[in-house]
């Protein structure tokens, strides 16, 4: 059966890219575009898994991130952090705030699939 | 009024300048008294001829009424100018501290 | 016929000289050129509103009916002008240092700024000066019919016009243009002042010209004059005591308390040191004002038929011995006199109206300065204008009313009796610190009931039935108006005069001294009394959290921008601050409050700053500064002071610094990571993109040249990325090589205009100002890319429904200003001081910049020997792109 993802980023070109090579995998790919409602919308959608971007408009990702974790029903939701902030700190940040794995822009389209396929999988 | 206050804060003795000055100010300040005690002299004048009788004195015509209190006013505009002119205050430093 | 005709003819350019004489002095104070406008001369001939027509005409029927007494009325003033050092010194460095506008605004200011106060000076004022100005109506009235009885075509002339009217008109005209063309922080009047000098010669001349021609033309020299005074019926000396001592106090406390004198002495006052001119120059002049009054009325009484109005021989006798030169230009000197006083009391009372009584009513319907719909200026303005109509139909109504009959004859004396009632509080005021404002205002009522009810009402025939007049009101013997207590027999105005004030003095200083004083008047009394000992300011304005952009935007409305921008600026930089707007501190806010005392007096500037910092509040070292005044501590903490102001000047400074530096660290940091995120996403990009492109086979060709194109987009936003980087590290560091060349600003404006594709936006973008005639000498294209830069700005950030940009060109000071203001909701104050720093974005909306644009621009406008700022308080968020004069080519 085909897994759901929903991708959470605000550049319209990078949506584009990552929508392209999952649907070419095989995901069903959902997308949405800022920080303000992302929690309702994950919630809403249920998906099997979430990418999220850092900075968003309205709200950071980690703050989605924290309130996700803090939600029963997506309290184990995999969750990947995408961002093109790249520092150690960052990647703190991202592990505090509960992601299952961080990757950093830009990426390989081929580690992304690899890492959302592992994360599934687990 | 600010006579007691400054008594410690001003020098005993001024320069003769200053000196000068305080006591012009001084002048200005009683200008006013003289000018009133002056003009008060009508208030002795008789006022009728009864009156006049009375205190053994001429009635006073109207032209030397006239011609005192224009004088008194010239003397006095006279002065004021005498004193302005040797006078000097500037406006934004407090010119009336001490003695 | 003819004579009348020519009356008016000349009457008519005379008022044309005026105004030419007022609009030029006008000009001259605003180019500058008006050094001679503030010479002591013009300061002592405007003193001269004191002598009304009241003077010119009645004091010849004055002495033609009493002999000498006339003379009370000009000894009083010269006493006080005599006696400056005492009074008029204090009053005008008091006027000067708190901004004062009027004697309403000077003793609710001393009062802790009460506005009760100010409304009880400003209604006693009104009832006392509107029969004053309908006594001038008439008076020239009368001399016009003076002309027409001698003239058979006149009468019926006279009749069917209505000269009160008329000139009524033509003075609340003349007041209007001369009087509320600004709304000037000192209130003062330059045309107006000069035109009531030229009239000040005029009546001069003319008196003296009458006395010269009545001595020696009809008495036939000094001598003969003299016997012939002596062999009148006004021939000895009969004054009566009480009446000239009490008549000259009463002039001498008129002088000091007529809203028209304050004016004159205190308000247009251009510098202290013109009192010493005119304390000899003004006695001097107001001798020779009274010096032939004697010798016309005998020459009158002798010569004019029995029961002709001795008002009026000052006219008459010139008439009657056909010199109608002279008539005629004695006609012009009463004229002059009526006209200056009723330009000046108009003036007066309508300042005290609008800023005490229209003004508060219109900030309480408005909710205060700072919500209300429109320009305040325009407020003050209109509610001059209204009151001085208000103030001349007053005057013509009670003119009208009151038939024009001799009743107005005593109405000068009366009118004296009204304003004197402000004596005890004004004098009070700034020698007694312990006066307080309920003693102040416990003293004007009584004194004001007193008066109304022994002086003004019996003077007016119908005011009071007869039974009260003869038997007291309820048959009470002893409150009888003109005998109170039962004491009899004293002259009607003595009497009136001596109870009023007595008793006004008297409960002034007794609920002086049982009543205690708010901190704030206390504060003021200190201020007011030891005016000569410290000029610091009243620290009655705490902290708080004042919001400095709400006192922008409330003081631009009632001064003007420019004026408020300047002072801000000023402000901001006296505490080390770079920018518009200064803390809030004390000693600003008084500032600022005095500065709008300037334009809606006291009471109102007070409540204005209330309106936006909260509550009135002064704080116990403000007590304290109070209580420990003696002369030592005053030099001692002086000197601290201006240690302590230095070092919390230093400290703030420091502290502006340090924060500067700590945010600037914190940026530091975040700029690597910044430039690392900018260059990735783009990056980010093109490399998914290329991977497609090489890994998957089968890709349809539209999809193909569509993944191309999306990498070709964010190449070049990279490269603009990068162009953006280096050109702000070429111009930090001052490696740039300008390429000037001449242009129009307008030119330069049009184009960046048309750059940022403006004609593709809903933004609206509006210019003004004279741009076409500006020539520049500059690096146009970097100009131009610096408007395009603001322009676009507004075109992502403004966030109106119906977006729109102003454009408004000003040349000011030397310098070009170019504001860009949108109608936005601008940006907020803490953003304001980091909008020009690198990678600042205000939101994290995606506008498609690197937050690099601004910080571009004003490196370049600093290279370009320029600025560029934030402008806050425009309603939207506005920037100000100012270049020096120097870029300035002579202009075509």
């Amino acid at each position: 059966m085909t897994k759901r993802v929903l991708i959470i980023e605000d550049e319209p070109n990078i949506i584009e890219a990552i929508s392209f090579i999952l649907s070419r995998d095989g995901w069903s790919v959902d997308t949405h575009s800022n920080g303000h409602d992302a929690v309702a919308v994950v919630l809403m959608r249920a998906p099997d898994l979430v990418i999220l971007d850092v900075m968003l408009p309205g709200r950071s990702g980690y703050d989605i991130l924290t309130d996700l974790r803090a939600q029963p029903e997506t309290r184990d939701l995999p969750v990947l952090i995408l961002t093109a902030r790249g520092q150690a700190r960052d990647r703190e940040l991202a592990e505090k705030a509960g992601a299952s794995h961080f990757m950093t822009k830009p990426f390989s389209n081929a580690d992304v699939i690899e890492a959302l396929n592992a994360l599934v999988a687990q | 009024m600010t006579d007691t206050m400054t008594d410690k804060a001003s020098p005993l003795f001024l320069e003769r300048r200053s000196y000068r000055q305080r006591r012009l100010m001084d002048a200005a300040r009683l200008l006013p008294v003289l000018a009133a005690l002056l003009w008060l002299v009508p208030l002795l004048w008789p006022r009728s001829a009864a009156q006049a009788e009375a205190a053994g004195a001429a009635t006073v015509t109207s032209s030397s009424a006239i011609l005192y209190i224009f004088g008194v006013w010239t003397l006095l505009a006279v002065i004021a100018f005498v004193l302005s002119l040797t006078m000097d205050i500037k406006p934004d430093t407090p010119t009336d501290r001490g003695l | 016929m003819a004579t009348l005709n020519i009356l008016i003819a000349v009457c008519l350019t005379y008022v044309a000289l005026l105004f030419a004489v007022a609009f030029m002095a006008e000009r001259a104070a605003l180019q500058g050129r008006g050094n001679w406008l503030r010479s002591p001369w013009i300061y002592t001939l405007s003193l001269s509103v004191y002598c009304t027509a009241w003077t010119f005409y009645g004091a010849v029927g004055y002495a033609a009916r009493s002999g000498l007494e006339y003379v009370t009325i000009y000894l009083g003033p010269s006493l006080v002008m005599v006696g400056w050092w005492w009074a008029l010194r204090k009053m005008v460095r008091i006027g000067r240092t708190q901004r004062i506008t009027s004697v309403a605004d000077l003793i609710s200011s001393r009062y802790g700024k009460s506005g009760l106060l100010a409304v009880c000076v400003t209604l006693l004022a009104v009832i006392g000066i509107t029969p004053y100005i309908s006594l001038q109506l008439q008076s020239v009235t009368l001399s016009f019919s003076s002309f027409a009885t001698s003239d058979p075509g006149g009468i019926a002339l006279m009749e069917s016009h209505d000269t009160a009217l008329w000139v009524a008109i033509g003075l609340a005209l003349f007041t209007i243009l001369f009087g509320t063309r600004n709304l000037d922080a000192n209130e003062r009047h330059h045309g107006v002042v000069m035109a009531i000098a030229v009239e000040a010669v005029v009546k001069l001349c003319a008196l003296i010209a009458v006395g010269v021609f009545v001595v020696w033309g009809v008495a036939g020299g000094i001598g003969p004059m003299m016997e012939r005074i002596d062999a009148s019926e006004i021939g000895t000396w009969q004054m009566d005591g009480g009446r000239w001592v009490g008549l000259t106090f009463l002039s001498a406390a008129a002088f000091l308390t007529l809203p028209r004198m304050f004016q004159v002495l205190v308000v247009e006052n251009e510098d202290e040191r013109h009192l010493r001119t005119a304390a000899w120059a003004f006695p001097t002049y107001l001798m020779l004002m009274s010096l032939f009054v004697v010798p016309i009325a005998v020459v009158g009484l002798d010569l004019m038929p029995a029961g002709s109005n001795p008002d009026q021989f000052v006219l008459t006798v010139p008439l009657t011995q056909g010199q109608e030169g002279l008539a005629m230009l004695s006609f012009l000197g009463g004229f002059s006199s009526a006209t200056s006083m009723v330009i000046v009391a108009a003036i007066a009372l309508s300042t005290m109206v609008s800023n005490h009584i229209v003004m508060p009513i219109f900030l309480r319907l408005t909710q205060g300065g700072a919500g209300g719909p429109s320009d305040v200026r325009h407020v003050v303005i209109m509610a001059r204008r209204l009151s001085i109509g208000l103030v001349l139909a007053l005057g013509y109504l009670y003119y009208k009313i009151s038939g024009g009959g001799t009743a107005l004859a005593a109405i000068g004396l009366v009118s004296f009796a009204g304003l004197a009632q402000l004596l005890p509080a004004m004098m009070g005021g700034i020698f007694w610190r312990g006066a307080t404002r309920n003693g102040a205002f416990a003293g004007l009522v009584v004194g004001f009931v007193l008066w109304t009810y022994c002086l003004l009402l019996p003077q007016f025939g119908n005011g009071l039935p007869p039974s009260v007049l003869e038997q007291g009101p309820w048959g009470i013997g002893w409150l009888r108006p003109q005998a109170l207590f039962g004491i009899e027999g004293v002259d009607p105005l003595l009497h009136a005069v001596m109870w009023s004030l007595s008793l006004n003095t008297a409960f002034f200083i007794l609920v002086s001294l049982v009543s205690f004083p708010s901190p704030l008047e206390r504060l003021q009394g200190a201020q007011f009394v030891n005016i000569f000992e410290r000029s610091g300011n009243p620290q009655s304005w705490k902290g708080g959290i004042a919001q400095s952009e709400d006192l922008m935007i409330m003081a631009q409305r009632i001064l003007g921008p420019a004026e408020v921008q300047a002072f801000f600026q000023s402000e901001a930089a006296r505490q080390g601050l770079a920018g518009f707007l200064p803390e809030p501190s004390p000693d600003f806010l008084a500032r600022l409050e005095r500065e709008l005392s300037g334009a809606v007096g006291g009471a109102t500037a007070h409540a204005m700053v209330a309106q936006i910092m909260g509550a009135a509040s002064v704080s116990v070292e403000d007590l304290l500064a109070v209580a420990d005044e003696t002369a030592q501590m005053m030099e001692y903490s002086s000197q601290l002071e201006a240690k302590s102001n230095e070092l919390t000047r230093t400290a703030r400074q420091l502290r502006a610094a340090n924060d500067k530096l700590t945010q600037l660290s914190v940026q530091k940091d975040a700029f690597l990571s910044q430039i690392s995120h900018e260059l990735r996403t783009p990056m980010t990009s093109i490399r998914a993109f290329s991977e497609i492109l090489r890994d998957a086979e089968g890709l349809k060709p539209e999809d193909l040249t569509r993944y191309a194109s999306i990498i070709h987009a964010e190449a070049i936003r990279l490269t603009r990325l990068l162009d953006d980087l280096l050109d702000l590290s070429v111009l930090e560091n001052g490696q740039v090589s300008l390429n000037l060349r001449d242009g129009r600003l307008s030119d330069v404006i049009a184009h960046a205009i048309a750059a940022a594709g403006s004609d593709m936006h809903p933004l609206r973008v509006r210019r003004v100002g004279p741009a076409e005639g500006i020539f520049l000498t500059t690096d146009l294209d970097r100009l131009a890319q610096v408007f395009i830069n603001l322009i676009a700005n507004a075109q992502k950030y403004c966030d109106a429904p119906r977006p729109e940009l102003t454009i408004a060109v000003t040349r000011r000071e030397g310098r070009i200003l170019v504001d860009f203001i949108d109608n936005g909701a601008g940006i907020p104050p803490e953003s304001q001081g980091m909008i020009f720093e690198k990678f600042y974005r205000i939101s994290d909306r995606q506008a498609g910049g690197a937050g690099l644009g601004l910080a571009i621009c004003r490196e370049i406008m600093d290279r370009l020997g320029g600025t560029l700022g934030y402008l806050p308080g425009q309603g939207g968020a506005a920037f100000r792109v100012s270049l020096p004069v120097a870029q300035r080519m002579a202009a075509q």
